[in-house]
């Protein structure tokens, strides 16, 4: 194509187009699926975009052991199956799993906790990619060294696989917080800010002065119902990825619908009690509290 | 080189003598409002049938077609738009806002036909093949000329999982062209599509065309607005 168009100028896997895609999921739900018919469930419901994977977090969280990138061939069939973008995991720091989605050709990479790390130092140089990425965070400065190495996206953690939203409140609740903290600061303690949080200067100064992440930023972990997912939209979050909390619910198809009308009407009580109605059993859940310390995901990840 | 433009709400503008809607049930939508805001135009949100009578020309904005299809549907919008177009009102659609203004959708090996997306406002007498060009590895930028507006300079086009217009009707004038493929085209001085997003670039000359023609419509139906 840069060969055919050359006057044109033609340029792929540039920033603006890998952090472009993510603008286009704004206002959407992106919904963990771990077979083809899953994934054709979720884009009937509106997903606008679907997660591939072997295992929901919540399995992840009760089979144990190590998880890793799903069977390529299996992302594949997803691929085959839906019109809608496909994502898929790579662990933490293993920048050839990443190589092989971006081989296979998955529109969005999900660099995750939710996976076993396979790098406790560093995490994948993400610049290096034609394909996107989206990595997870607890708090500014994770997230501000996350788009250093080249995410394009970012998704507050919270605490995949159980079903309860109160991590994932947390962790936007923090990101924001200290968002707005940044705002008001003199420009003097703009440096320290940026050395005690541990995110690059430069980041934290475009952060202040749009007064938002400087990518889109989606929640993710714990969301299980349409009230979960408006309540991080209230939050003031871009989107919302659901992993466990629709296919381990009683009816898949209608929660997903549910959820997806959830995000667009976050604003509206109304609405949201409408489409509250009848869903079925939500998944069962896990408090988070109830966790052993060596099993919060969202700890992965430096 | 990081920048993302345009994700950040601006200010409305106190006055302007016509307002733009943006359909915001998913996708970009707030980009588009941005843009129009920063030119001085009234722009504002459109999620309902009753937000849609206020506004004097609708922006289709870019996101996923499938969710947006099927949005529109779940909240009764499908005739409301249709009526605003048998109005006269115009309707820019960009990328997935081009997908359902299209009359027909065609077949590609990787993606799906009409089936994927039954219900459209199929205005445009155009046909389109969705991702077109290929996954989000084959998504783009690139420089185009707006030839119909003489005088404009190059400006910087992002597609992403683009679709490509592969036929166009009688009625459809070609406005920008990307070596052989029409990436922007008008029908009847009303509806206008791009394949691209001119709404994550800097440049707001497509917004500005198309305010000038809502401008004209209003003109022209005084009768519309009291």
């Amino acid at each position: 194509m840069t060969k055919e168009n050359g006057s044109n100028n033609t340029q792929t896997g540039t920033w603006r187009v890998k952090a472009g895609l993510a603008q286009m999921l704004k206002g959407g739900v992106i919904m963990d699926v771990v077979t083809p018919e899953q994934a054709k469930i979720a884009e009937d419901a509106g997903a606008c975009a679907v997660m591939a994977l072997e295992r929901v977090p919540a399995d992840i969280r009760a089979d144990g052991g190590v998880a890793r990138m799903s069977d390529p061939g299996m992302i594949q069939r997803i691929m085959d199956m839906v019109s809608i973008p496909v994502m898929a995991k790579a662990r933490i720091g293993h920048f050839v799993e990443a190589q092989i989605l971006e081989a296979l050709g998955v529109d969005y990479i999900d660099e995750s906790e939710v996976l076993t790390p396979a790098d406790e130092a560093h995490h994948i140089y993400k610049h290096n990619f034609k394909i996107p990425f989206v990595c997870g965070c607890r708090n500014l400065g994770e997230a501000l060294r996350r788009i250093g190495e080249g995410a394009a996206m970012i998704r507050t953690k919270g605490e995949a696989g159980t079903g309860d939203v109160v991590e994932a409140v947390r962790h936007a609740r923090t990101v924001l917080g200290q968002i707005k903290q940044l705002q008001v600061m003199p420009e003097e303690e703009l440096m320290t800010f940026a050395k005690e949080i541990g995110a690059p200067y430069e980041l934290v100064k475009e952060t202040r002065a749009l007064g938002r992440l400087p990518v889109v930023n989606f929640a993710a972990g714990g969301v299980a119902t349409p009230a979960d997912a408006a309540l991080m939209m209230q939050l003031g979050v871009d989107g919302v990825f659901v992993g466990s909390g629709i296919f381990k619910s009683g009816n898949p198809a209608k929660r997903a619908n549910a959820i997806v009308q959830a995000v667009t009407h976050f604003n509206d009580p109304e609405i949201l009690a409408e489409i509250s109605k009848d869903l079925g059993e939500p998944m069962v859940g896990i408090n988070v509290r109830s966790l052993p310390e060596e099993e919060l995901l969202a700890e992965r990840g430096w | 080189m990081r920048t993302v433009l345009n994700l950040v709400e601006e200010n409305q503008p106190a006055a302007g003598n016509v307002t733009v809607g943006v359909l915001a049930l998913q996708g970009a939508f707030l980009e588009h409002i941005n843009v129009l805001r920063r030119i001085g135009v009234k722009a504002r949100p459109i999620r309902t049938a009753a937000q849609l009578e206020t506004v004097d020309g609708l922006i289709i904005p870019g996101g996923e077609s499938t969710t947006i299809g099927k949005l529109v549907v779940r909240w009764g919008l499908l005739q409301p738009l249709q009526d605003f177009i048998a109005a006269g009102k115009p309707v820019w659609g960009t990328c997935a806002g081009l997908i359902m203004l299209a009359k027909d959708i065609g077949q590609t090996p990787q993606e799906g036909g009409a089936h994927i997306l039954p219900h459209r406002l199929a205005a445009m007498d155009i046909i389109v093949d969705r991702n077109a060009y290929g996954r989000q590895i084959d998504s783009f930028e690139a420089d185009l000329t707006a030839d119909f507006l003489p005088g404009k300079a190059p400006f910087r086009a992002v597609f992403i999982r683009a679709p490509r217009i592969e036929a166009i009707g009688p009625t459809v004038t070609p406005l920008i062209r990307y070596g052989d493929d029409v990436v922007a085209a008008l029908q009847n001085r009303q509806l206008l599509v791009t394949t691209f997003h001119p709404e994550l670039t800097a440049d707001p000359l497509l917004h500005e065309y198309f305010v000038s023609l809502v401008k004209q419509a209003h003109n022209r139906q005084p009768q519309t607005r009291s």
